[in-house]
């Protein structure tokens, strides 16, 4: 499973950032595996953008080991920057330039671009590709921030909160998006506060709150680890609804088969979603 | 640490990186589509000295006693000074704030731009637009203000150093000053005032006769007031030297202190420019 450390995409290690009185990132510790999609996990306020920025290279740290494709940002060159993609979380491109001419231009700057042409069509912006920025929808612009994350062929592509404020159906789309770069073979670190898009998109995910991974590994192993148990719900013969927690949902229901003798009135069988074990973990955390 | 290639055989590692000049000739190209697509901003910053030429050479037009000019021939090379620092100065100082606010230049940073593509990219902006302006107001002057073209190729020589050296001390002070506004919003009121404090006391609207010394000596401590100067010295005639400080135009003056604004800026600016706002860290 552990890979050697040099391998690793992003090995971080007893990061920490502070402002002023408050500790945005308290000991973090990561190690993203190169081809694979990681999800950064959190309430807002956890230190997911805080860890991301300094990924980048964009912020500094105040303690802590940090690699990021084999580099420390902190340092980062020019090469080092060809390498890496960033989508931020609030961006702005210029109003008066079209998508084509944008992303044609910011291709300049790589010494190894993809086709800015194959871009658009990836993005699925190909219908734009002469309208000025200015035009775009929201969701038209988060796709030309994500063409410009890309354009330069990054072996490592850092999204922050890139869905914030899309309708479910743009969401959707853009997860497509992000599994067609997947697929094709680009190591993506993206942060979220949608569990959805944790479980639809992360290979593993950590869970973040305080400044601090609080959980992390795949997500059904996750939810897993932290809700093996499991809610049987049915309805009594005099009709009041009843449920029990159980960590063996199978015996129960035999015995109510048994019971019953046939069906079971109003048979439910829940496993805690990701949600109940996310509000889990970062409530215990809220509550220390 | 030395295997950084996390997909080997997949990248084609010889490529170079592109060079700071190339790019920054594309930025420029870049910067000037912008500029000319903002019609309202197009219009206005060329508009300004221009209006500002008529109105002031129209209302003082007498003749300057013993200099053998007019009052409106004085103000065509004020206004052309001027504008060279609106277009360069103040164009500059406001956009680069309001692009620092917005996060365009925090998403150049990370690319894998060099940062002085972006500096070559606003030279070429404001060479071209200050070049537009000063063009405009030349021919103003000369139709309706009596202002010759220069009569010699030494003439044209001065003019060209002058607006070029002119032109690069204050595009760099405008980068600098971008630095001290808080925000996009309060980027106006922070570039305009020392612009305008600077054109009433390096004799854009205020003959310099009339400034009192101790105003003209804080103005002769920035590029503004040799500006204008030198480019009395290129399109007034000789006699018109009598109302200079110095009783002269100085030229060699003019060069030192311009040059030295030119390699003054570029420190402050080296030392000064964030790609970041400050509450952004």
């Amino acid at each position: 499973m552990t890979t050697h450390a040099e391998r690793l995409a992003v090995d971080v290690r007893g990061l920490r950032k502070q402002y002023g009185d408050v500790t945005a990132v308290d000991g973090i510790d990561l190690g993203i595996r190169q081809g694979e999609v990681f999800g950064l996990l959190g309430p807002n306020g956890a230190g997911k953008s805080t860890t991301v920025e300094i990924l980048q290279g964009n912020r500094r740290r105040d303690a802590g080991e940090v690699s990021v494709l084999g580099s420390d940002p902190a340092t980062a060159t020019r090469a080092w920057r060809s390498r890496v993609g960033i989508v931020w979380q609030d961006e702005s491109a210029p109003a008066e330039l079209t998508v084509g001419e944008t992303v044609r231009h910011f291709s300049r700057y790589y010494p190894n671009p993809r086709d800015p042409e194959e871009v658009i069509g990836l993005v699925g912006l190909e219908a734009k590709a002469g309208s000025r920025i200015k035009s775009l929808s929201g969701g038209q612009r988060r796709r030309l921030d994500v063409a410009l994350g890309v354009i330069g062929g990054p072996e490592l592509l850092l999204l922050d909160e890139p869905t914030t404020g899309f309708d479910p159906a743009a969401r959707r789309r853009f997860w497509e998006l992000i599994r067609k770069l997947a697929d094709e073979g680009t190591t993506i670190l993206l942060t979220t506060h949608y569990l959805e898009e944790a479980e639809a998109l992360a290979d593993r995910l950590a869970v973040v709150a305080r400044g601090r991974v609080v959980a992390e590994g795949e997500p059904a192993a996750l939810r897993e680890r932290f809700g093996s148990e499991a809610t049987v719900e049915w309805t009594e013969a005099d009709g009041s609804p009843r449920s029990e927690r159980t960590d063996t949902p199978t015996r129960t229901v035999a015995e109510l088969t048994r019971r019953f003798d046939g069906e079971i009135p109003g048979l439910r069988v829940s496993r805690p979603t990701l949600e109940d074990v996310y509000l889990r973990l970062t409530g215990l955390e809220d509550a220390r | 640490m030395t295997t950084t290639d996390v997909r080997p055989g997949t990248k084609d590692t010889s490529a170079r990186l592109p060079g700071a000049w190339g790019l920054g000739l594309r930025r420029g190209g870049l910067e000037l589509r912008q500029f000319f697509r903002q019609r309202d901003q197009v219009v206005f910053t060329f508009a300004f000295p221009v209006v500002f030429l008529f109105l002031f050479a129209s209302i003082f037009s007498n003749d300057v006693k013993g200099a053998g000019i007019t009052a409106s021939q004085l103000y065509v090379p004020a206004m052309m000074a001027a504008g060279i620092m609106s277009t360069s100065f103040q164009s500059l100082g406001i956009s680069i704030a309001i692009e620092r606010d917005e996060k365009v230049l925090r998403r150049l940073r990370g690319t894998p731009m060099p940062p002085a593509a972006y500096f070559f990219g606003k030279i070429w902006l404001v060479l071209v637009t200050g070049a537009l302006e000063t063009a405009v107001l030349l021919t103003v002057g000369t139709t309706l203000y009596d202002v010759d073209l220069p009569s010699s190729p030494g003439k044209w020589a001065d003019f060209g150093w002058i607006f070029v050296l002119g032109l690069t001390a204050c595009a760099l002070l405008g980068i600098a000053i971008s630095s001290v506004p808080k925000s996009g919003k309060s980027a106006t009121s922070v570039v305009v005032l020392p612009f305008l404090v600077l054109q009433f006391i390096s004799g854009v609207y205020i003959a310099i006769d009339t400034i009192p010394d101790w105003m003209l000596n804080i103005g002769a401590l920035f590029p503004l007031k040799w500006m204008c100067q030198g480019l009395r010295g290129v399109f007034l005639p000789d006699s018109a030297k009598v109302l200079e400080q110095a009783g002269d135009w100085e030229f060699g003056r003019i060069a030192l202190v311009l040059g030295a604004w030119c390699v003054g800026g570029l420190l402050l600016c080296l030392l000064t420019f964030r790609w970041k706002n400050r509450r952004d860290g």
